[in-house]
C-alpha cells in the first residue's frame, strides 16, 4: 500500500484518450494531468463526455485509444491495482436501497476486509461526519435524496481511497447536503486526497476546484485555475436599466459595437466584457454625451459562464451539439 | 486477491441472506407454487391419475374407497416431481432478483472495488440455493402433512437431499445467467418460464411412456426425467438404474455452462448512466 501511496507522479495522467460509442465520438483525444492532493473539476454541458471520462478512469469502461494512469497505474492493464486506490460516487445512486445506512457502510467495511472493531469504528465515524446518525438504522429507501447522496459518498470513503471520483456530486441536492458535500471535499483535499469531479454548474467548479478543464463535445477547450480561465474573457458584464424605450433605443445605438443584449421587457441592456472600472467610466461617459438617462447600473464580475460562452459560443447550461 | 475470494463470497452471500430475511415474501411465494400444484394434482386430479398408474382397481367403477387408495398412490408418485417444480420455480425469483440488482447502482460500485472476481455472482447463486432449500423444506412439510410417507431409509433421504441441492445449484447458476442476460426485469421474469414447464414434460406427473411419439422422446431425454426418476427411487424405492449418474451429470453440466455464461455476462455488463 505504502508504495502505491507515495507515487511521485501526478495522481491522474491521461494522454490521447479516445472513446466512441457506435458512430458517435464521445471523447476525442483528451490529455489530463491532476496533481496529487488537489481538486480537479471537469466542466461541461450534458453530453460533453464527462461521465464517460469518469467511467474510463474508474475501470468501468475500456478506452478505445490513449494512455490512462491513475495513481501511476495503467487502468487497462492493472484494473484491480487501480481499484485499490480509488473510490467512485457516480450519478446513479450506488447504495443498497433495501438495507439501512449502517448495513450499507458495514458491507463496504467487509469488502475492504477491515476487522470487525475497525470496521464498526470507521462506520460510526462516517455516519457522524456525514450527519446521518439519526437515520442510520432505517432502510435507505425511506431516506431523502440528499441523505442517500451523502451515504453514497460515505460508502466511497470507507476504504480510505487516495483518489476520489465524484460524478456531478451535488446535482439535485438540497442546500444542506450541498454544503456537507463541499465541506467534505475541502476536508479530503486537506488530508491529501485527490478529488476529480464533474459538474455542469459553473459556480460549483468555481468554488472548491484548484484546476478546471472545460470539456465540450469530447474535447478539452480550456484548462487552468478559475482565475486563469476568467482572464481569458475580457471581464464581467454591465447591466444598464432605463426609464423609457426611447432611452433604451438610444443607448443600444451608442454601444452597438459591444454587441449588447437587449431586454425589452425590463428596458435593460446587458453588455459583456465591460466590467472593468475604466471601461465602465468610458461607457457611462459616452451615454452621458448622447444624453441617455441611465436609471440603474449593475456590474457583474466575470464568471465561468462567460468563459464557457466565449469559448464554445453556448451557455454552460445548454446541451452540446450532437456530433 | 484470491486470498479474499472466500471472504468476499461470504460477504456477498450474507447480503443475499439478509435481503431474504428482510423480505420473506419471495421465499413464501416460491414455496407456495409447488404447494398449490401439489394440492391441485393430488386432490383434484389424483384419484383419476392414480388409477391410471395401474396400482389399484381403476378409476371407472372403482368407487370412493378405491379413489382414496389411488390418491395416496398418486401422492407418492408425484412428490418428487413437485419438489423439482419447486426447484425450477425458484429460478424465477433468482433471475428477477439478479436483474433487479444489476440495475442498481451498487453493482457499479462493486465493479470499481478490488473485490474477488465472481464473488457478486457466487453470493447470488449460493443465496438462491439456500432460498430454494428453504422453500423445499416447506413443500416437504406440507407433503408429509397430507400423508406422503417416504418408504426408504435415512441414507437414501440424505442422497435425495444432495440431489436436490445439486439441482438447485444448476438451476440457480443458470438463472443468475438468465437474469444477467435480461435487459429488463420483465424479461428476467419471463425467460426462466421454460424451466417451470420442463418438469411437466417429463416423468414427474404421468409416466413418459403414456405420451405420444416425439413428446415421449423429449420427455425421456430431458434433464428433469433422470432427476425425477432418481429422486423417486431415493424416496419411495422405485428402481434407479443409471438415472442417478445421468442426473448428476446433467446438474454439473448445466451449472458449469451457466457459471461460464454468467461470468462472461458480468464482465461485459454495460455501465448505467444516470438520467
Amino acid at each position: 500500500m505504502s508504495a502505491q501511496r507515495s507515487t511521485a507522479g501526478p495522481a491522474i495522467w491521461v494522454r490521447g484518450l479516445r472513446k466512441s460509442f457506435e458512430k458517435s465520438v464521445v471523447l476525442d483525444g483528451i490529455d489530463l494531468d491532476v496533481d496529487a492532493g488537489t481538486v480537479f473539476a471537469l466542466l461541461g454541458p450534458n453530453g460533453a463526455g464527462k461521465t464517460t471520462a469518469i467511467h474510463i478512469l474508474t475501470t468501468l469502461l475500456a478506452p478505445d485509444a490513449g494512455e490512462v494512469l491513475v495513481g501511476g497505474v495503467d487502468v487497462v492493464r492493472h484494473p484491480d491495482a487501480v481499484r485499490r486506490l480509488i473510490g467512485l460516487t457516480g450519478q446513479v445512486s450506488a447504495v443498497d436501497q433495501q438495507f439501512t445506512g449502517t448495513e450499507n457502510l458495514l458491507l463496504m467495511a467487509d469488502l475492504h476486509h477491515l476487522g470487525r472493531a475497525e470496521g464498526r469504528a470507521r462506520v460510526h465515524g462516517l455516519l457522524e461526519r456525514f450527519d446521518l446518525v439519526a437515520a442510520a438504522d432505517r432502510p435507505v429507501q425511506t431516506w431523502s435524496g440528499g441523505m442517500r447522496r451523502r451515504l453514497d459518498l460515505a460508502m466511497t470513503l470507507v476504504g480510505d481511497p487516495r483518489i476520489i471520483f465524484l460524478d456531478e456530486p451535488t446535482t439535485g441536492l438540497d442546500p444542506r447536503s450541498r454544503r456537507v458535500m463541499h465541506d467534505i471535499v475541502r476536508e479530503l483535499v486537506g488530508e491529501g486526497v485527490t478529488v476529480f469531479l464533474t459538474t455542469q454548474y459553473l459556480d460549483e467548479a468555481d468554488r472548491p476546484a484548484s484546476r478546471i478543464a472545460l470539456l465540450d463535445a469530447g474535447r478539452i477547450v480550456a484548462l487552468g485555475t478559475p482565475a486563469e480561465l476568467k482572464r481569458l474573457v475580457p471581464g464581467g458584464s454591465v447591466r444598464l436599466e432605463f426609464g423609457s424605450a426611447a432611452d433604451l433605443e438610444q443607448a443600444a445605438r451608442v454601444v452597438d459595437g459591444n454587441g449588447p443584449v437587449r431586454d425589452e421587457a425590463s428596458l435593460a441592456l446587458e453588455i459583456r466584457g465591460e466590467g472593468g472600472v475604466h471601461a465602465l467610466r468610458t461607457l457611462l461617459d459616452r451615454l452621458d454625451a448622447a444624453s441617455v438617462k441611465v436609471e440603474a447600473v449593475t456590474v457583474r464580475a466575470a464568471d465561468l459562464d462567460d468563459v464557457f460562452l466565449s469559448l464554445t459560443g453556448r451557455s454552460g447550461s445548454q446541451e452540446a451539439p450532437k456530433p | 486477491m484470491t486470498a479474499h475470494a472466500l471472504a468476499d463470497t461470504v460477504t456477498m452471500l450474507r447480503r443475499s441472506l439478509r435481503r431474504m430475511r428482510r423480505y420473506p415474501s419471495l421465499t413464501l411465494f416460491i414455496a407456495g407454487i409447488p404447494v398449490v400444484l401439489m394440492l391441485l394434482f393430488v386432490y383434484v386430479f389424483g384419484g383419476t391419475l392414480g388409477a391410471g398408474l395401474g396400482s389399484s382397481g381403476g378409476a371407472l367403477g372403482g368407487g370412493a374407497a378405491n379413489a382414496g387408495l389411488d390418491r395416496d398412490a398418486y401422492l407418492a408418485y408425484v412428490v418428487p416431481g413437485i419438489l423439482l417444480i419447486g426447484v425450477a420455480g425458484a429460478g424465477h425469483g433468482t433471475a428477477i432478483s439478479v436483474a433487479m440488482d444489476m440495475t442498481a447502482g451498487i453493482i457499479a460500485r462493486f465493479r470499481t472495488m478490488a473485490i474477488a472476481r465472481g464473488s457478486v455472482l457466487a453470493g447470488h447463486i449460493l443465496g438462491s440455493v439456500v432460498q430454494t432449500l428453504l422453500a423445499t423444506v416447506i413443500v416437504v412439510i406440507v407433503a408429509l402433512a397430507i400423508g406422503f410417507r417416504p418408504t426408504t431409509g435415512p441414507l437414501d433421504w440424505l442422497a435425495a437431499t444432495g440431489l436436490i441441492v445439486l439441482a438447485a445449484v444448476a438451476v440457480s447458476t443458470l438463472c443468475v445467467a438468465l437474469g444477467l442476460a435480461a435487459n429488463s426485469v420483465e424479461t428476467a421474469s419471463n425467460s426462466p418460464m421454460f424451466l417451470t414447464l420442463l418438469p411437466f414434460l417429463g416423468s414427474g406427473f404421468v409416466p413418459a411412456s403414456t405420451m405420444p411419439g416425439p413428446l415421449r422422446w423429449f420427455a425421456e431425454n430431458q434433464p428433469f426425467t433422470p432427476l425425477n426418476e432418481a429422486l423417486r427411487g431415493l424416496l419411495i424405492g422405485t428402481p434407479i438404474g443409471g438415472t442417478g449418474l445421468l442426473a448428476v451429470a446433467w446438474c454439473v453440466g448445466v451449472a458449469a455452462l451457466g457459471l461460464i455464461w454468467a461470468l462472461r455476462l458480468y464482465e461485459r455488463l454495460p455501465v448505467r448512466v444516470g438520467g
